[in-house]
């Protein structure tokens, strides 16, 4: 049993408005010096089988991900 | 089979404008039939095919994205490459996109607001088997909160384009077709824009392409 | 979580004597899990402790009623074959912790009682009401009960067509967020939620059940709001739509076949409240195996599973041979469906874990067991009318009038209800702007109109006449529309009741709805009561909220409020006096607004149905906040034209345009049409007052004229929210 964290985030160069949203609403609340926010996703698998980490990848490619608009990057935990 | 030209409309869990496709289908001379998200084939002598609007699967992880890839969208798919009609409506529109039927996504309209509000549409292409012999300018209602198409216009064939752009579509595209014309996805709703006791009825001219 | 400081009764919000009565009706003394079945069941919310004796008063019968108050909701025929359910409920407490999910679960709430009715949901209306849009405590809770709303109801495809939103201080620290529902049914399809038949399957249906709302809606709604709040948020429940859907047309097709016994559905207090109503009306027992419950995770004690306010969950009583077929009927409809318990003969609520039982109680005691007080009646002083010298005449009224257009509580609600799918399901046939939203009455060629209304700045100078005027402008806003009033519900949102005046407002409010239905011929069928919706130093204006629904003869024939053409005649129909005491215009809850009359506001409303049925009305639209000024401004917005106006009462020019009270609508008709209104009339008060045309609204009022371009109201009206809101 392998737990694997998927983490989908909008491609760099894609208008994340909800990214924007959040930057401008931490400054009014008086937060300096925020550069940048990006909001994505975090998609937690527990899965069986001896390639966690190819099957993870098949999964993002196949339906957790769509690559018109976003990057994935798998981790293996353990 | 009573004769008339067969429309079958696509329904997952979560659809929701299948009813008032269903009726506005039936207002333009065609006899429907449903066609479920685990079928693996449309109904026999299927015509055209509607996929509707609708929270399928609740939106969950992206629009239609889960629905797009049902049994049944291989289906879809073998009518649309023959050359078969399919028209997406909202998350119908998001489901084809979904698909790979149409070029593009859809993403969250920019106000990061649902919207729901009659619209102007300028048709962009008077050429497709939707539009010839329409006016210039059509008015129907739009209900969405992923509206905003991203994408490359020149990878299909801008139908239909918002007078003001309500949800930041690139260049506006309120509605899109693929190169061949017979895939139609639009966002705005053309059965909500069939019945003269609700507004306008500019959308039944989609619904007659779908059984001309 | 007991401390040897404070008994677990007192903790668990029973006062002494509550909790010595507990152990004088069972003969013994409670068991925990069952101590907190009490304490939520006799809370204010579920049990109406402080408001069943005066709820008596308010008139619940007629011909059209097929179920008056006390199922889940109450439902009426609208002939053709056809009746409709219809409720309003309050989800206050939880929407001033956590905005969003408050108010969604709120609409998943009221659906899911429609449901519970066999009614097919057609139609939401929010009534909502916050703090100043200065404060940005209720910018955040405004925004977020608006999305909120917006989320639950557009995924499961009922149109949210109506509603209303103000805003004052006295609702900062205590928001409402009240939801109306209707449905439609054919009466022969109702189901009721009475268990009967010893030995039926007890089934749950729906999402698994979790730690959701423990101690949430029952125990918030009963106790005050103070600072400590923010650790209340993990009891908020979570909304699932997605579910609720499937839900709701899986509930449809089980009552269309026939599969069910009752059916109810879960809210506060979960299984608890469910199942001790369904006993509790059936005169049956229920035993319930808490061991057979789905549950999200795992470790949930027999008491947290009993009192779960877990969402998008039903109860339904099943003869036992025809549970399979439930069972497969749910499958399909991807829920889950499993037997979790029996009726049996006893009366009693019996619930075993891990083969022990945890409670035994007689059903009734719960359900209805909870004493019933009388609330002190301290009155408040009489009302005192305005001084006109402290209320200083505006030196320019045109600029006047657009800063009365952009206030929020006057200015377009498009922000709002651009947020709701006001469409779906394709009924729609006015949407949500005019005095009220006209549905289709699916299968017939006629239409339903919806409104809900509240006087609240009435109730708090004169709760009497102020529970008459909320009454009186839900019938109005129908007729306007050409619909005639059929039933209503209400939901009660006061302070707390046992202290200073609240209780005798409380008593005023409902004798003054009780008068103006009865001299509608309009009865509550159902409703809500939300009370302790104060904070230290700030008790929210007695506010009770009327939800109505009208029926309009043919669909195609609804009216509107936008003026329609040149040349037509402008007439106020209605003979009440405008008055500054407490207008928009003024500002505050002041003065001594005069007190309705509820038989010449019937006589109106029967004009303007007539009227409207006779093809003569070309607009209609009520005057309410702003007065004679912003009714005509909203027409002639509407309606892309202007008028010449001249605005009769008022002691000043500024009355005459801003003041409010006394029934009053305005309406247009053809010149030629006028004499044939007029004959209509009869004993009502119908004035020609001017004739629409021209870019501008020109009002002349006591030797002063006020002149404002329409495009420049529409400017004003069309930015009051969102400037408000997004600066």
């Amino acid at each position: 049993m392998s737990r694997v964290v998927v983490t989908v985030m909008p491609r760099a160069g894609v208008l994340d408005p909800e990214g924007q949203a959040v930057q401008g609403a931490l400054a009014r609340m008086g937060f300096a010096g925020v550069e940048d926010v990006r909001i994505g996703k975090r998609i937690e698998l527990v899965l069986a089988g001896d390639d966690p980490e190819g099957q993870a990848r098949r999964m993002c490619e196949q339906l957790l991900a769509n690559p018109l608009i976003e990057d994935y990057s798998v981790e293996v935990q353990g | 089979m009573t004769g008339r030209p067969l429309v079958a409309i696509v329904r997952f869990p979560g659809s929701l404008d299948h009813e008032t496709a269903r009726r506005a289908s039936e207002a333009a001379g065609a006899e429907v039939a449903w066609a479920w998200h685990s079928d693996t084939e449309l109904p026999p002598g299927t015509r055209s095919v509607i996929v509707p609007g609708g929270f399928s699967y609740g939106d969950h992880l992206r629009c239609g994205a889960i629905a797009s890839r049902s049994p049944i969208m291989a289906a879809v798919r073998r009518h649309a490459e023959a050359g078969g009609l399919v028209l997406g409506i909202c998350n119908g529109f998001q489901v084809l996109c979904e698909a790979g039927l149409l070029p593009g996504v859809l993403r969250r309209n920019a106000s990061l607001r649902f919207i729901c509000r009659q619209v102007e549409l300028e048709v962009a292409d008077a050429g497709t088997p939707w539009t010839r012999g329409a006016p210039p300018v059509l008015s129907m209602p739009i209900k969405h909160n992923e509206g905003a198409w991203f994408g490359d216009p020149a990878e299909g064939r801008v139908v239909l384009r918002y007078r003001e752009n309500p949800n930041g579509s690139v260049d506006g595209v309120a509605g899109i077709a693929n190169r061949a014309g017979n895939v139609l996805g639009l966002m705005p709703h053309p059965e909500e824009a069939s019945d003269p006791l609700l507004g306008s009825t500019d959308g039944r001219a989609l619904f007659a392409a779908l059984v001309a | 979580m007991r401390t040897a400081a404070i008994p677990l009764h007192r903790q668990l919000g029973l006062t002494d004597a509550e909790a010595d009565r507990i152990v004088e009706l069972l003969g013994r003394a409670p068991t925990d899990p069952e101590l907190v079945m009490f304490s939520l069941m006799w809370s204010e919310h579920c049990s109406y402790k402080h408001s069943r004796v005066l709820l008596r008063l308010l008139p619940t019968t007629g011909p059209q009623v097929i179920q008056g108050p006390g199922e889940n909701a109450g439902v009426v025929d609208v002939g053709d074959g056809w009746a409709l359910a219809l409720k309003i409920e309050s989800h206050n407490h939880p929407s001033a912790v956590e905005p969003f999910e408050g108010a969604a679960t709120g609409v998943g709430g009221i659906v899911r009682d429609i449901l519970a009715m066999g009614a097919r949901p057609i139609a939401l209306l929010d009534s909502l009401r916050f703090g100043e849009l200065t404060s940005a405590r209720s910018r955040h809770l405004f925004s977020r009960a608006v999305a909120g709303i917006g989320h639950y109801g557009n995924c499961i495809g009922v149109p949210t067509v109506g509603g209303e939103v103000a805003f004052d201080a006295c609702y900062e620290d205590s928001c409402l967020v009240n939801v109306m529902c209707v449905g439609v049914l054919r009466p022969e399809g109702l189901v009721r939620s009475a268990a009967r038949g010893a030995g039926n399957a007890l089934v749950l249906i729906g999402n698994r059940t979790g730690r959701d709302g423990i101690g949430g809606a029952s125990v918030l709604a009963s106790a005050e709001l103070s600072a400590d709040d923010a650790d209340k948020r993990p009891s908020v429940q979570i909304g699932d739509p997605f579910t609720e859907r499937k839900l709701m047309d899986c509930c449809l097709e089980l009552a269309e076949r026939g599969l069910i016994v009752a059916l109810q559905d879960l809210g506060a207090a979960g299984l608890t409240s469910s199942a001790s109503e369904m006993a509790s009306k059936g005169g049956v027992g229920l035993r319930i195996d808490l061991d057979l419950v789905p549950l999200r995770e795992p470790g949930l004690t027999p008491a947290e599973i009993l009192v779960s306010e877990s969402q998008e969950r039903m109860l339904a009583v099943v003869e036992p041979e025809r549970v399979e077929e439930l069972v497969a009927v749910c499958a399909r409809h991807e829920l889950d469906a499993t037997v979790i318990g029996e009726v049996t003969a006893t009366g009693n609520l019996v619930a075993t874990a891990a083969g022990q039982v945890v409670a035994d109680v007689p059903a009734h005691l719960l359900a209805d067991g909870a004493p019933q007080y009388d609330v002190p009646q301290r009155p408040a002083p009489p009302p005192v009318p305005l001084d006109l010298a402290s209320a200083p005449q505006p030196e320019d009224l045109a600029q006047a009038w657009l800063a009365l257009l952009a206030r929020p509580n006057i200015a377009s609600k498009r922000w709002v209800y651009e947020q709701y799918d006001h469409l779906v399901g394709g009924g729609t046939v006015r949407r949500p702007g005019g005095d009220a939203a006209v549905v289709r009455l699916p299968g017939t060629g006629r239409a339903i109109a919806l409104t809900t209304d509240c006087a609240e700045r009435h109730c708090q100078i004169d709760p009497r006449g102020g529970g008459m005027a909320s009454v009186l402008e839900a019938a109005r806003n129908l007729a306007c529309t050409g619909a005639r009033p059929l039933a209503a519900t209400d939901c009660l949102n006061f302070g707390n009741p046992e202290k200073g005046s609240t209780g005798w407002r409380l008593a005023e409010a409902i004798a003054g709805m009780a008068e103006a239905c009865r001299a509608l011929g309009v009865p509550i069928v159902s409703g809500n009561v939300s009370l302790y919706n104060e904070s230290p130093g700030r008790i929210i204006f007695p506010t009770p909220v009327v939800g109505m629904v009208g029926v309009i003869e043919d669909a195609t024939a609804s009216v509107g409020h936008a003026f329609v053409a040149d040349g037509d005649a402008v007439l106020l129909a209605g003979g009440g006096e405008p008055r500054l005491d407490a207008s928009e215009a003024l500002g505050r809850a002041e003065g001594a607004p005069p007190r309705p009359d509820p038989e010449a506001e019937a006589a109106l409303v029967d004009f303007l149905v007539r009227a409207a049925r006779a093809g003569l009305v070309r607009s209609a639209h009520d005057v309410s906040a702003g007065g004679l000024a912003v009714t005509l401004a909203e027409s002639a917005i509407a309606g892309g034209r202007g008028a010449s106006v001249r605005a009769p009462g008022g002691r000043r020019p500024d009355e005459a345009l801003f003041g409010e009270g006394g029934g009053r609508v305005v309406l247009t008709c053809r010149p030629a049409d006028e004499e044939a209104l007029r004959a209509l009339a009869g004993g009502v008060p119908l004035a020609r007052i001017g004739t629409v045309g021209g870019a501008a609204l020109v009002v002349e009022a006591g030797g002063a004229t006020a002149r404002v371009t329409v495009a420049e109201a529409a400017a004003a009206w069309e930015r009051g929210i969102p400037a408000a809101v997004e600066g």
